[in-house]
């Protein structure tokens, strides 16, 4: 045999025993996990808010799997039980993270259930976090000198909207603050798979 | 079956495996003996660094090189030379955007109130750029147009097919700029390094086959017996990165957590089945090239080789420790990041061995300079990564902006390090043309030196204090955010310098392009003849 087919047919069998443990295994096993008991679907405006979560890069800076007790004070910070499988059976694609530049939100419906604090937050953190490096979200506001009947309007503690203006919420913002209120893993868990 | 098995068993397997693939690949791949490792110079060159200018006779030595085959090797370069030419401008612009894009994220997370008023401009999606531009980009721009500049030099034939790669590589960067308009306009996947639409991922998937095409084309045609061990690199990996692409952004395959840990099967496969084989290709090539020796030991580099095949491809899942995935697949990740030291060693050594007594050749070549920063940043990264792997520092490290300063270590300090190193060893060969201010070298290599350092020790022990902070619940959170601050600035710095550097490098060829250098390479009777038939 010519050693470039030996070379290349070594180097696919090295890629497909990775492929067989890291892709085909999990695929087989996890994939078609059910959704756990008590796992909500997603409402159509949550579902839209996670397509603005997902464009807008959230998931750059917030993670959303918590870890178990044993590993990290997750629990002991409020971001709830370390997740299983079955609670991201309605996730595509789900949405883990790598960083937590910002904290885990895997459960930020139940930290923070309020609509008016996720919109006055995203307007800017500034004004409920101090010293948040969060970045503001303008675009997803608009400032008007006066709201128009059934618009919601974002009130914000004093000294963070220009005088004489009105901050009202686009709908962009209602969709990922719906997203961001559906949040909530905290039912009980129960999944072999994984080790808590 | 207990962790414990399964890890006694990942282990043993790997080391079987590892042992069983060398021996089967051995007979064939090295053909024992040093003549394999001296096939990259002509006869008679070995003691020479090679040089652009003049390039037929190196220093008016005795015995002069056989001038049949630096003959072929000119014709071998001018048979590469517009595809190259093509791929390396490309790797301008887009490292040019990248770094744009890099530095205007990194002051946002220290300053973000800046710049808020678009949506593209918003650091989600503006570090997603910064990131898809390098992985997209620079890096497989830089690194495929070296590949196709030695592949036929190692294979002693002309490349054959050279319209496929211009053709695809034009595909390639159509897809890249449309994938990040899309990015910017807020049209995402949703997966970190699988950002780019689906649907723009085909043209990446036709122009990286027709890039690929002239590797086989060219290969049938070798005049050489012997595959040099750059070409095992180069070769799998422009094997290994089709398949990942496509596996990975096939649309409705992945669902749930499988789709986390393909995820991460993809993304640290990109980086060491296609990123990482590209440079050490480079430095296995350009290293011995450029100090006039033929690499120390061929068997240490068929470890290397075969180790990072086999162990690489299965690290990914250390990126889900803690996370909800099945347990034995994180463990079967660490134990095999673990193993990584092994090729790492192999390769290390290699490199040492070779440099030995021939570091003052460092001095006068700021090529060899970047080559060899390159080598030792590749060891350096991979070392902390398989650290970075174990529970214990993980637990600390994972979440923070220490892994972001390895990132970087692993992917600008060896990977793109490299990559300069190689541009501007190939540049003088495909244009005919010396770098007109040799200064401007020196300074891009000591402001990327200086900035990559500045980085990563920052954000280093910014990411430390970060993951430290976080661990202790007895601090509220916001410490964990106020404790990086100053390293996040100190990381903007080390930025620009690296931004600086870089624009300098661009101005370099634009320089080189204008026809600034008034010492234009000399014709020589190679050229010449070369060029007569082109």
């Amino acid at each position: 045999m010519h050693s470039e087919t030996r070379l290349v047919l070594g180097g696919l069998t090295t890629l497909a025993v990775a492929t067989a443990a890291l892709v085909v295994l999990p695929y087989l096993t996890v994939r078609d996990t059910p959704p756990a008991p008590g796992l909500k679907p997603y409402t159509a405006s949550a579902l839209r808010g996670r397509t603005q979560y997902i464009q807008h890069g959230c998931m750059y800076c917030h993670s959303q799997q918590p870890r178990a007790r044993d590993f990290a004070p997750d629990a002991k910070r409020g971001w709830g039980r370390a997740t299983v499988a079955g609670d991201y059976a309605y996730d595509d694609p789900p949405l883990l993270g790598t960083m937590r530049t910002g904290p885990d939100l895997m459960n930020i419906g139940v930290r923070q259930p309020g609509e008016q604090w996720h919109l006055g937050h995203l307007f800017q953190p500034r004004a409920y976090v101090p010293g948040s490096i969060m970045p503001a979200y303008p675009f997803l506001f608009e400032l008007r000198d006066k709201a128009e009947p059934g618009e919601t309007v974002v009130t914000l503690p004093p000294g963070f909207v220009p005088e004489g203006k009105t901050v009202v919420a686009r709908p962009e913002a209602l969709d990922l603050v719906s997203y961001l209120k559906s949040l909530d893993r905290s039912y009980p868990a129960i999944d072999p798979t994984t080790t808590n | 079956m207990s962790t414990l098995s399964i890890l006694m068993s990942a282990f043993v397997l790997s080391i079987v495996g590892l042992g069983f693939f060398i021996w089967s690949q051995r007979a064939r791949l090295t053909d024992s003996g040093p003549e394999a490792s001296e096939i990259i110079f002509a006869k008679g060159e070995i003691g020479h660094p090679e040089k652009a200018i003049d390039r037929t006779t190196p220093q008016a030595v005795s015995p002069r090189p056989d001038e049949a085959e630096l003959l072929a090797r000119v014709r071998a370069d001018a048979s590469s030379a517009q595809v190259v030419f093509f791929f390396y401008c490309c790797a301008f612009v887009w490292l040019l955007v990248a770094s744009a894009a890099g530095l205007t994220a990194s002051i946002k997370l220290h300053s973000p109130d800046w710049l808020t008023s678009e949506a593209w401009l918003s650091f989600g999606r503006i570090r997603t750029l910064h990131l898809n531009a390098v992985a997209y980009g620079w890096a497989p721009m830089a690194g495929l147009g070296t590949a196709l500049f030695i592949i036929p030099r190692l294979l002693k034939t002309e490349l054959a097919g050279a319209r496929y790669a211009l053709l695809g590589g034009a595909l390639w960067n159509a897809a890249l700029v449309a994938g990040l308009g899309s990015l910017a306009y807020g049209v995402s996947d949703g997966m970190e390094w699988l950002e780019i639409p689906w649907q723009i991922d085909i043209l990446f998937v036709a122009g990286g086959a027709l890039v690929g095409l002239p590797l086989i084309l060219t290969l049938l045609r070798r005049t050489v017996a012997h595959l040099y061990v750059s070409v095992w690199y180069m070769g799998c990996a422009l094997f290994w990165f089709p398949i990942l692409f496509f596996v990975a952004n096939f649309p409705g395959l992945h669902h749930g957590v499988e789709a986390a840990t393909m995820n991460w099967w993809f993304g640290h496969n990109v980086l060491g089945l296609f990123y990482t084989p590209l440079a050490l290709a480079s430095i296995y090539y350009f290293l011995p090239k450029l100090i006039g020796r033929p690499i120390q030991s061929y068997n240490l580099s068929l470890l290397g080789f075969w180790g990072l095949a086999f162990f690489y491809g299965q690290v990914g899942g250390h990126h889900l420790i803690g996370g909800p995935v099945p347990g034995w697949l994180v463990t079967l990740s660490i134990v095999q990041s673990m193993m990584m030291i092994l090729p790492v060693a192999a390769f290390t050594v290699n490199q040492h061995l070779t440099l030995k007594g021939h570091l003052s050749a460092l001095r006068g070549s700021p090529t060899l300079q970047f080559i060899c920063l390159g080598g030792l940043m590749y060891t350096a990264s991979s070392v902390q990564g398989s650290f970075e792997a174990l529970r214990s520092m993980n637990a600390v490290t994972h979440f923070t902006h220490y892994t972001v300063a390895h990132a970087h270590l692993g992917l600008y300090g060896f990977v793109s390090m490299v990559f300069f190193g190689a541009i501007y060893f190939v540049v003088p060969r495909i244009t005919g043309r010396e770098w007109p201010w040799p200064k401007l070298v020196t300074v891009h290599f000591w402001l990327a030196a200086t900035g990559i350092a500045i980085y990563f020790v920052s954000l280093t022990i910014g990411g430390w204090l970060q993951g430290t902070a976080m661990l202790d619940p007895s601090r509220g959170f916001m410490e964990s955010v106020h404790a990086t601050l100053p390293y996040l600035r100190g990381r903007s710095v080390g930025g620009a310098l690296m931004v600086l550097g870089h624009v300098i490098f661009a101005v370099h060829f634009i320089g080189l392009l204008a026809g600034a250098s008034g010492r234009a390479v000399q014709p020589s009777p190679a050229l010449n003849a070369a060029t007569g038939d082109i």
